[in-house]
């Protein structure tokens, strides 16, 4: 929608971040508006409309707001603003640049601008006169740290168009002329790099969406060697809170082979904002040498800013994430975490006294969920090229507990589901991604199966679902051993218990606060994953249940120097050897 | 006392519920203060020329003619360096009979620091307890609450942290405090000679519960601005958080809104992480640093209070009666202090991640034994050891009376390992074997 003349309201009613104006004029459900508060306007989002009473969410505190105040409607939805310069911002909820705005506190209604009008692009024509272009076709290509950011047609154009003119190679600011094209009426629309969109509505420009099918790597071991995400695929991680969701987010967000890394801070905590643009100018993106800062961007709305606003970060970083998929990038979108996404909805279903669903969330929850999620996935782009958003939600479950409706709907629209399990953080195994649990139903697409046999091997899932069984083994072992005790139990059952341990040492534990650890590339995966099933499968000769304890922990210690060995080097190999070393002694 | 000559007085209440009132009036502002029938009164909500206040201390006895005054301002509080040493009640009032302070006068619940603008905590804040300094080290910014059940010595073990962690000024948010407790602080803070460093904003037992809604604001207000403006270490303390959720489940109750887990207002979460997340750390070296105590019913951490809290704060502190040892420790387990990788093995020892990490893997092991012995099965060698490490560990290390500093930390587990058991069962990167492990 787009509306030019703008419709006048008058604040009636205020009910925390809730507020009811009393319009005379035109409104559309989500349009924006701007509750003019003599302290500074407050920006505002129509959520429902009843006769000429308007309801609007407010994103920022209403503190001394008055019965009274003018309010101004937009006319447009609530949108980002896309152009070169995003990456390595951080943003709040609503895209203002958290950069540009002075003192230390936020102030409300600080509205900031989020890309750079000064600065110079290097810009390179990629379409020319003549051409016949629809929406989010390529018209030219400027560097943006390093990554190829192409300057589309815009999203919102609908139709054919033909381009007029290009300029020529150049220096240009983002809001400089950098193309003409007429519509198929005549008229000349005239382009710059800037374009906007409203965040709660995909983006379909692309020209075919397929099942994803290509491996992403994560770094991540149980991840990537058990339950592998694709490029375009996604996924959710639920745990208890202090089981490692977000040092597991942030480890993808560091190693996995993605282009563009957005991270959606969502009413979490500002330390784990901080610590991202702490460490991420400094960290080495493995693939191009530059910082990993600079192909990221955060979208920050923390637990202390308002809730409204919290409810579209994620939205904002969607938005932003199908702009750079447009562009042929791989994008990888993490969200932490859209239980509070949920909450806020809840918040404000509860204000506006609609009938709740289970635990008061609002009756729509799953579906809200579920088309959030269906707007990842990995596109054909209308030239051909190909480009991707994968997503990976956390989820915070109250009481820990996955019967919950956050859990279950998103179990509906998530396709690999990394469940964090709580006895396994306390015993420190991280990441305590719970290997029989988890499931990645990629896994199941034949397409996958090719796409891994050809990546990293023709019997690598054999071998995965080796690891799974011995797993699943162990397991068993394991209670029949507790229930029977050590003697109670054959020698058997022992080494099928330590086997399991050995996997899970060796290929689900992993330190992400070891430099070398931190990051297991998919080589090193499969070379570890054939030495530990190598091990499982030899018979060795043992007198006693202690004997097997003590020689499977001296066995995983050394494995483990492996891990914190930077791969192939001197120390790697004498561990290696010494391992070598250690099995003779033990062979039949 | 705040009334004012041109403030407009409004004698006619038409609604009066146990927790609000309302009443006709106009150019009233949302979240203002009011005095209703002398009583200190915030606005909730207004519709059209309807506005509903809630009363703090209740409606009791408020009769529908009563005075109600607005006053034209958010809740506020008077800040400078004459708090020091000194004791407010709820509405920043002197409770300790001394004079009313001058300074400046700032609004309370005031908005966020800009993430962009904050600096990764990055300086331990060393207690002395073994069993936090070693394995859950504390760090300046941080917000962390000890999960306690009502009967373990919270309070004394947080006034302890608080007199050792050489803060600049130290602020107590007591809400539902009982007398004894506020006497306690009181006397230790004064027994230590610290009292020109503590600011203390106490609700009893006596006082209305619905007044310790504003506690942690006052509070974290003044310690913003000896944080910021005197660029000062503060340290926060808030005991009990979970009577300050129950005042919120009170109100939210009262004005009906739909109860979310456990009859909680479902804003439960944006409340909590309102106040924690206040914790910051400046680039200019000030700080807020927030310790709390959220007491647990029946050790349930599942309860939405001490959930909710665990998704805000960066860890948590159990304490646990360990009755092999006969004393209080702090329970490695489940204990957790996120931000410790920040500091251990950087400020601190290198060994100290891997040390740390290897003692509480044999003390698991020790558990898994004990489980063993309990369900009368014969107990293995190496499981006799973890046992006697397990004990050891407790008494040296863990328990809550311990005060030494964590190189004797290290070097103590360094010892117990050695003591119980063999290099390889220990598990710790090679290097720091051979550097720590006397022949
Ligand atoms: N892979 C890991 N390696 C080492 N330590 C880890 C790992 N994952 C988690 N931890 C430890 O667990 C702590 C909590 O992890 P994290 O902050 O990711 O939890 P969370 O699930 O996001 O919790 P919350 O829901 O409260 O945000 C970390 O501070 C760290 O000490
Ligand atoms: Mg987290």
């Amino acid at each position: 929608m787009e509306r030019n003349n703008k419709t006048i309201g008058k604040v009636a009613g205020i009910i925390a971040n809730l507020v009811i104006v009393e319009v005379d004029g035109p409104v559309a459900q989500n349009e924006i508006c701007f509750i003019q508060h003599p302290e500074s306007n407050l920006m505002a989002e129509v959520i429902k409309i009843l006769g000429k009473n308007v309801y609007v969410q407010v994103f920022e505190s209403t503190r001394g707001l008055k019965i009274g105040t003018n309010v101004e409607f937009e006319g447009h939805l609530l949108e980002v603003t896309l152009g070169p310069g995003i990456l390595s911002s951080t943003y709040d909820g609503l895209q203002n640049d958290l950069n540009k705005m002075e003192g230390v506190f936020l102030k409300r209604g600080d509205y900031t601008d989020p890309l750079n009008r000064e600065k110079k692009w290097d810009f390179t024509p990629i379409a020319k006169a003549g051409d016949a272009v629809v929406a989010g076709d390529w018209l030219g290509e400027v560097p943006e740290n390093g990554m190829p950011h192409r300057i589309l047609v815009p999203f919102k154009l609908e139709g054919s168009y033909t381009v007029k003119s290009v300029v020529a190679a150049g220096e240009y600011t983002v809001d400089e002329e950098i193309a003409v094209i007429t519509d198929e009426e005549g008229n000349d629309i005239k382009l710059t790099m800037v374009q906007k969109w409203p965040v709660k509505k995909a983006v379909k420009t692309y020209k075919e969406k397929p099942r994803p099918f290509k491996l992403l790597q994560t770094g991540t071991r149980t991840m990537d060697t058990l339950n592998p995400i694709v490029e375009g695929g996604t996924g959710f991680i639920p745990g208890p809170f202090g089981t490692g969701k977000t040092v597991l987010q942030h480890s993808i967000s560091k190693f996995a082979d993605a282009d563009i890394v957005i991270i959606a801070a969502c009413g979490e905590r500002a330390n784990e904002v901080v610590e991202i643009f702490t460490e991420f100018p400094e960290l080495e993106d493995p693939k191009t040498g530059r910082k990993l800062m600079e192909r990221t961007t955060i979208i920050a709305n923390t637990s202390n800013m308002p809730v409204a606003a919290r409810e579209a970060s994620v939205y904002t970083a969607m938005a932003l994430g199908e702009y750079y998929r447009a562009m042929g990038l791989k994008v990888l979108l993490m969200a932490d975490s859209t239980s509070r996404w949920a909450q806020a909805l809840r918040e404000m279903s509860n204000r506006l006294e609609e009938l709740p669903g289970p635990d008061a969330f609002p009756m729509d929850l799953t579906a809200i969920i579920t088309s959030f999620y269906a707007r990842a996935g990995f596109v054909y782009l209308n030239n051909g090229e190909s480009g991707s958003i994968t997503f990976i939600g956390t989820v915070s479950p109250a009481g820990g507990n996955l019967k919950e409706p956050v859990t279950e709907s998103t179990r509906k629209a998530a396709r690999c589901f990394y469940g964090l399990n709580q006895t396994r953080a306390d015993g420190k195994r991280y990441p305590a991604i719970d290997p029989i649990d988890s499931y990645s139903k990629y896994l199941e697409y034949p397409e996958v199966v090719e796409n891994l046999k050809e990546t990293i091997g023709e019997n690598w899932l054999d071998n995965v679902n080796k690891a799974k069984t011995l797993l699943l083994r162990g397991k068993e072992a394991q209670e029949q051993i507790n229930i029977l005790g050590d003697d109670g139990v054959p020698l058997e059952f022992h080494e099928r218990f330590w086997n399991s341990e050995l996997v899970d040492a060796v290929i689900l534990q992993q330190d992400s606060f070891d430099k070398v650890d931190a990051n297991c590339p998919l080589h090193r995966q499969k070379f570890m994953l054939e030495k530990v099933l190598d091990v499982t499968e030899m018979k060795f000769s043992f007198d006693s249940f202690e004997d097997v304890n003590v020689y499977f922990k001296r066995i995983i210690n050394t494995f483990k120097q492996m891990n914190y060995s930077e791969w192939e080097s001197d120390t790697f190999k004498t561990y290696s050897e010494e391992l070598e070393g250690i099995i003779k002694e033990r062979l039949n | 006392m705040e009334t004012q000559a041109f403030q407009k007085v409004y004698t006619k209440i038409t609604n009066l519920t146990k927790a609000t009132v309302t009443l006709t009036a106009t150019d009233v502002g949302n979240e203002e203060m009011a005095l209703v029938h002398g009583r200190m009164a915030q606005v909730v909500k207004i519709m059209k020329d309807e506005v509903i206040l809630q009363v703090f201390e209740g409606t009791e006895g408020i009769p529908t003619n009563a005075e109600v005054v607005f006053l034209g301002r958010p809740p506020q509080i008077k800040v400078g360096e004459q708090l020091a040493g000194r004791f407010f009640n709820a509405f920043g009032d002197p409770i300790d009979g001394g004079p009313d302070v001058d300074g400046k006068v700032i609004d309370t619940g005031g908005p966020s620091v800009n993430p962009v603008r904050r600096k990764q905590p990055s300086d331990l804040i060393a207690t002395g307890i073994a069993g936090i300094d070693l394995n859950n080290s504390l760090v300046t910014g941080q917000k962390i609450p000890f999960f306690a059940d009502p009967d373990q010595p919270y309070n004394q073990v947080m006034a302890n942290v608080a007199l050792r962690a050489e803060a600049d000024k130290i602020i107590l948010g007591g809400m539902g405090l009982s007398n004894d407790d506020y006497l306690y602080f009181k006397n230790v803070f004064d027994n230590a000679g610290a009292l020109d460093r503590i600011v203390s904003f106490v609700n009893t037992t006596d006082d209305a519960p619905v007044e310790r809604l504003l506690i942690p604001d006052m509070a974290l207000s003044a310690a913003e601005y000896f944080a910021e403006e005197k660029q000062e270490k503060v340290l926060v303390l808030l005991t009990d958080m979970t009577l300050f959720a129950d005042a919120l489940s009170i109100v939210s109750n009262r004005m009906d809104q739909i109860p979310s887990k456990d009859s909680m207002p479902g804003s439960l979460y944006s409340d909590l992480a309102r106040i924690y997340e206040k914790a910051v750390q400046f680039p200019h070296g000030g700080s807020i640093t927030i310790i709390a105590v959220t007491t647990l019913n029946g050790g349930d951490i599942t309860h939405a209070i001490p959930d909710n809290t665990g998704y805000i704060t960066e860890g948590q502190l159990f304490l646990r009666m360990d009755s092999d040892v006969g004393k209080v420790i702090v329970d490695p387990f489940r204990s957790l202090s996120r931000l410790k990788q920040l500091v251990i093995g950087k400020q601190t020892r290198e060994d100290h991640p891997q040390v740390m990490n290897a003692a509480i893997r044999l003390y698991a092991d020790a558990a898994n034994a004990k489980t063993k012995q309990d369900n009368g099965f014969d107990l293995s060698d190496y499981d006799e050891r973890t046992l006697k490490f397990a004990k050891e560990y407790s008494e040296q290390i863990l328990a809550i009376d311990i005060n030494i500093d964590t190189e004797k930390m290290l070097d103590t587990t360094w010892d117990l390992f050695q003591d119980n058991f063999k290099r390889e069962e220990v598990v710790v990167r090679q290097e720091f074997v051979d550097k720590y492990w006397k022949e």
